[in-house]
């Protein structure tokens, strides 16, 4: 059948059944946003204020529903905005495809207006980059974008259509194949005879060592990393902790693989990480980290972590296995899978002493009662009177730190916050993809005055889509996470971290449309908290906090993981 | 038990089959730069099979550090195979263009017997210049060189280093090494 190139990518969305799309319109991207037109009433697109919001949205989305985000653009400035959504999206293995336009063939490498070379730009932090010069082919790219972002280990993948390609006079041969019988099309049986579609199947050989290894541990201690929640294996990894029983240290990524409130949990691992955990991990005779890469906010000094254990890495991604830290074994496999075979190959074992050694160093989390408001009580009403699946997204810094901390995260997908690129601004585009991807649930966003400031325009499609989205502002008047360094590591000396200047963010959010309210102390916050959850619309609660307000525990990079600088 | 790996740092060949498709070398020099790794050097050329590629890339490094970037270069859309190609086990040839001073009949016979020496042919010459031309391993296009420089070369045209494996195993196979964390295919 022949159809508009253009209607060949709208239809290519719609097998991969896609129902929402973020994006920003444009010269070169005009044919396609055209065919959007016809599309409305199959393809939701959601306008955000500026590129980058659009990114994070489509990773957020991703991240909260497991399903491939999607995000348009145009060329040039438009393209290039997204890159750091891209990288975002990258380094945190969030499944997402973007689609840009560039100019016309005739065009290319004259430096037209609002032309640049995307794919390029984008190689080093996508899993894979498509320029599309022949219309011909817009059916296999689609596909083989949608396979290569969702197998494996998922990741965001680029593809840049020329103008000409989508101009309206352009038709191809086009027959819809839904996504789960396109394993028969030319482009992905391509990409199947280089490269594996589906997640490698574990060494079986290698699943009895490992069941070995745990049966002569004395003092096993579990990771539960990022690939936890991305291959959704959270019920998988439970089985495993609990037949083992041993304790649970939780990377940033890993953030809803396993339930925060678990008796075995030791919390949060890494330079904030508890003690319980940071001491565990240098006490454990054996290292179980599932879907973990052990980057350098974990594993801050490669030498001497976990001396003491050998190490066991279970990764989808082979390139990752001894990448960071060298490790006694390892099996390459989705961690749903290696648990799964795993699981069945263990008795239950009772690990009584060593809990009892670690589990009481994880110190309850109480704020402490205190005058004027702090970051602890502040999240304390919010995990009080929010419902227990609140989505929470956080931005980067101080705030997200004491996020993680004393939220207690229980499925994949509750936790969307940027842990690997350390995106300041992703905060409250991740909460608008996560509020369209899962309406039902209360999304709350945590951010602090800086984080706020560099994306706070997103709170217009806030508005626009009469999303109730929460917003937490840390409000300490500073770039709290860098003056902390300053403080403890640069003698106190504040270089360009104090932000002694506007906006009132209470007006700002009545000048968008929404609520905004002032919180001072802990009575304010709860009211205010009360008042936002029955509100039905945005808000944004200015939380005032005392500046030099510190994230505790702390591990300076590069140090031993029991170096605390702070208790 | 940690594997033991091979810290010393020495030249590693990796041979790496792609599809041809526009930029498929630069993706691959970038991955190598941005990962930090310096390519000593690079050869790309056809093959036997229509439409792929092979790139032959020469770095310096420990053990470690050559399983990782073959690794990395797997998951490459483009990239069909990639293999280390052990130093005893394989063949490497590269081949250099030198074009040298023979200012009078002594400089010129003399450089016609040295490239005699080395089986090296005279391609080219000149009034007062020869060109040489040498195809052999490392060391013999680097040992020619030496001496050639007491006459004064003036301009040298090099490939990087060319490899493939001795017997029959080729790049082609699917094999299973597991200290190549090779588990056959390719992943994503």
């Amino acid at each position: 059948m022949k159809i508009r190139a253009t209607q060949a990518i709208m239809e290519c969305l719609l097998e991969q059944e896609v129902d929402t799309v973020f994006g920003y319109p444009g010269g070169t991207i005009l044919n396609l946003y055209d065919e959007l037109y016809n599309y409305q009433g199959k393809i939701r697109h959601i306008l955000t204020a500026h590129e980058q919001g659009a990114s994070h949205a489509a990773d957020g989305y991703a991240r909260s529903t497991g399903k491939v985000g999607v995000c348009f653009a145009t060329s040039g400035p438009g393209a290039t905005n997204l890159t750091t959504g891209i990288a975002t999206a990258y380094i945190d293995s969030s499944p997402v495809v973007f689609i840009t336009c560039n100019v016309t063939e005739p065009m290319l490498g004259k430096d037209s207006f609002q032309e640049v070379d995307i794919t390029g730009i984008a190689m080093p932090i996508t899993k894979a980059t498509y320029l599309v010069r022949d219309a011909q082919t817009i059916p296999d790219v689609m596909r083989q974008a949608f396979a290569v972002a969702a197998t494996g280990r998922p990741g965001p993948v680029l593809i840049d259509f020329l103008k000409n390609v989508t101009a309206p006079s352009v038709e191809i041969d086009y027959e819809f194949v839904p996504w789960t019988q396109n394993r028969s099309c030319s482009s992905i049986q391509a990409l199947s005879h280089s490269h594996e579609l589906k997640s490698p199947e574990p060494d079986l050989e290698d699943i009895e060592i490992l069941a070995d290894m745990l049966a002569q541990s004395q003092r096993p201690l579990l990771i539960c990393g990022g690939g936890v929640v991305r291959g959704r294996a959270h019920e998988q990894f439970r089985e495993l902790a609990e037949k083992l029983d041993a304790p649970v240290a939780i990377t940033v990524m890993g953030g809803g693989g396993f339930p925060g409130g678990h008796p075995l949990t030791t919390g949060m691992i890494g330079m904030h990480g508890s003690k319980a955990s940071n001491v565990a991990c240098s006490e454990c005779d054996l290292l179980l980290a599932v879907g973990c890469r052990f980057s350098d906010r974990v594993a801050l000094n490669p030498a001497t972590f976990a001396s003491q254990a050998k190490i066991v890495q279970i990764d989808i991604d082979r390139s990752e296995i001894d990448k960071n830290v060298l490790t006694d074994h390892h099996i390459v496999g989705s961690a749903k899978r290696v648990l799964e075979l795993l699981n069945q190959r263990l008795p239950q074992y009772e690990h009584k002493e060593w809990k009892e050694h670690i589990l009481p160093l994880r110190e309850p989390s109480i704020p402490r009662d205190s005058q004027s408001l702090t970051p602890k009580q502040v999240l304390e009403v919010i995990r009080r009177l929010a419902p227990w699946d609140t989505i929470v997204s956080t931005d980067v810094g101080q705030h997200q730190m004491w996020s993680i901390q004393h939220f207690h995260f229980d499925y994949p997908g509750q936790l969307l916050t940027s842990g690997g690129f350390g995106t300041m601004g992703f905060g409250l585009g991740a909460a608008i993809g996560a509020k369209l991807g899962n309406p039902d649930k209360v999304v709350v966003h945590t951010t602090g005055d800086g984080c706020f400031r560099m994306n706070c325009n997103e709170l217009a499609t806030v508005e626009h889509y009469h999303l109730p989205i929460i917003t937490v502002v840390f409000n300490n008047g500073t770039l709290g996470m860098v003056r902390q360094w300053q403080n403890l590591i640069y003698h106190q000396r504040y270089s360009q971290t104090t932000l002694d200047r506007g906006p009132d963010f209470v007006k700002l959010a009545e000048a968008y449309g929404l609520k905004g309210f002032r919180v001072t102390n802990r009575q304010e916050m709860e009211q205010a908290m009360k008042a936002a959850l029955e509100a039905g619309c945005g808000c944004v609660l200015d939380c005032h906090l005392d500046m030099d307000e510190m994230v505790r525990p702390m591990v300076p990079g590069g140090a031993d993981i029991t170096d605390f600088l702070l208790k | 038990m940690k594997r033991e790996f091979d810290t010393e740092k020495k030249l590693y060949t990796l041979a790496i089959l792609v599809r041809d498709i526009p930029g498929v070398l630069s993706q691959v020099a970038r991955l190598f730069s941005r990962k930090g790794y310096n390519i000593e050097s690079i050869v790309s050329g056809e093959t036997d099979r229509p439409g792929i590629t092979r790139i032959t890339i020469v770095i310096l490094g420990d053990e470690l550090m050559v399983n990782q970037i073959a690794a990395q270069c797997r998951k490459l859309i483009p990239v069909q195979a990639v293999k280390i190609l052990e130093e005893g086990a394989s063949i490497q040839r590269e081949f250099a263009l030198i074009k040298v001073k023979a200012v009078d009949r002594n400089a010129r016979d003399e450089v016609i017997q040295m490239s005699n020496l080395f089986r090296a042919n005279i391609i080219d010459v000149g009034r007062d210049t020869l060109t040489v031309a040498i195809f052999g391993d490392k060391d013999k296009t680097g040992a020619l060189i030496g001496l050639l420089e007491d006459f004064g070369i003036l301009e040298i045209a090099k490939t990087g280093t060319l490899a493939i494996e001795r017997g029959r195993s080729t790049i082609y196979d699917d094999n299973k090494l597991k200290e190549e964390y090779n588990y056959g295919k390719n992943v994503l």
